[in-house]
């Protein structure tokens, strides 16, 4: 599995997504600078991290959306190349078109930072294939605009397309609203493309990859891009 | 040529931001605001000639980054 992580001026994420990475496949990705044209020759998996992609100025992800390494992830997707953005990068995918939506401000206007459960929506998709349907896993969120929101049309439509990817639990797995952090619609945390190769999400995996930090939840989900090599081999 | 450009929410999406405002003049006793929505006003120093060409040009800016017009609606005024 060749990965690249895209780098664009106020993501402070990215070193712990390469280093999830890395202790997934056991390959360190590229760090590819926004300015750029291309993505490495021989990319599979293409991740956005979080971060506050130029000071979150105009909406989050707005700017960096219209990078020009943004058009060669475009061309990505439409491969059926697999692209991940989380928190900012899942902003960051929803300003540039290649999912649904929008992250607006959380419903309590606060900044939350803490350890989340979510639901795993299905497990046979290329991130999620080591996790069980229906598990219930320990991550955590950092985030001011993680409520997510569309159109009635569009969330009928991932709802019944099965594109749902983790929603919003509490520690039992219950994902009644007293879960549901920031008021996004059913408690929506991640969701899917229309092929399920694109993912974006608001929740941090890749701080849940060592029990020295309070779990290992989020292997599951670089442990299953990893394997990704392996499937198309 | 001076244009401004206003972008606001569409009606139906909630505005926790609008909301919050619309508390804080509550409780300063500021009578008779029925509700608050929050926008962006952008003023921008035009090279167009002539104001048909503003226009297309605005519009361009709105809809490729000022608005995302999934959530929000932009009104241009040119001059």
């Amino acid at each position: 599995m060749r990965s690249a992580v895209l780098l664009f001026p106020g993501l402070n994420r990215e070193g712990d997504v390469a280093r999830a990475l890395t202790q997934a496949s056991g390959q360190r990705p590229t760090i590819v600078w926004h300015a750029e044209h291309e993505l490495p020759a021989g990319t599979d998996v293409v991740v956005v991290p979080g971060g506050f992609s130029y000071g979150d100025y105009l909406r989050c992800g707005a700017i960096a959306a219209r990078a020009n390494i943004m058009n060669a992830v475009r061309a990505h997707a439409a491969r059926g190349g697999i692209v991940l953005g989380i928190c900012n990068g899942f902003q960051i995918l929803c300003e540039s078109g290649l999912l649904p939506g929008v992250l607006m401000r959380n419903r309590d206007l606060k900044f939350i930072c803490k350890m989340q459960h979510l639901r795993v929506e299905r497990a046979d998709t290329v991130f999620t294939h080591h996790y069980e349907q229906g598990q219930n896993i320990k991550v955590c969120i950092a985030h001011g605009e993680g409520n997510y929101v569309a159109d009635a049309a569009t969330i009928a439509q991932l709802e019944s397309d099965g594109r749902v990817a983790f929603r919003y639990a509490d520690e039992n797995g219950s994902i009644d609203g007293s879960a549901n952090p920031n008021g996004s619609i059913n408690g929506i945390a991640g969701i899917y493309s229309p092929n399920r190769r694109v993912l974006g999400m608001m929740p941090h995996p890749e701080d849940l990859i060592d029990s020295l930090v309070g779990g290992t939840d989020g292997c599951g989900l670089f442990e299953s891009l990893a394997q990704f090599q392996k499937l198309a081999a | 040529m001076k244009a401004r450009v206003t972008v606001t929410l569409k009606n139906g999406v909630l505005d926790p931001q609008g909301k919050a405002i619309e508390g804080a003049l509550k409780s300063l006793a500021i009578e008779g605001v029925g509700s608050v929505r929050q926008g962006k006003v952008f003023d921008l120093d035009l090279t167009a000639g002539d104001a048909a060409q503003a226009e297309t040009i605005l519009k361009e800016a709105c809809e490729k980054l000022l608005a995302n017009t999934v959530i929000e609606n932009y009104q241009i005024e040119v001059g």
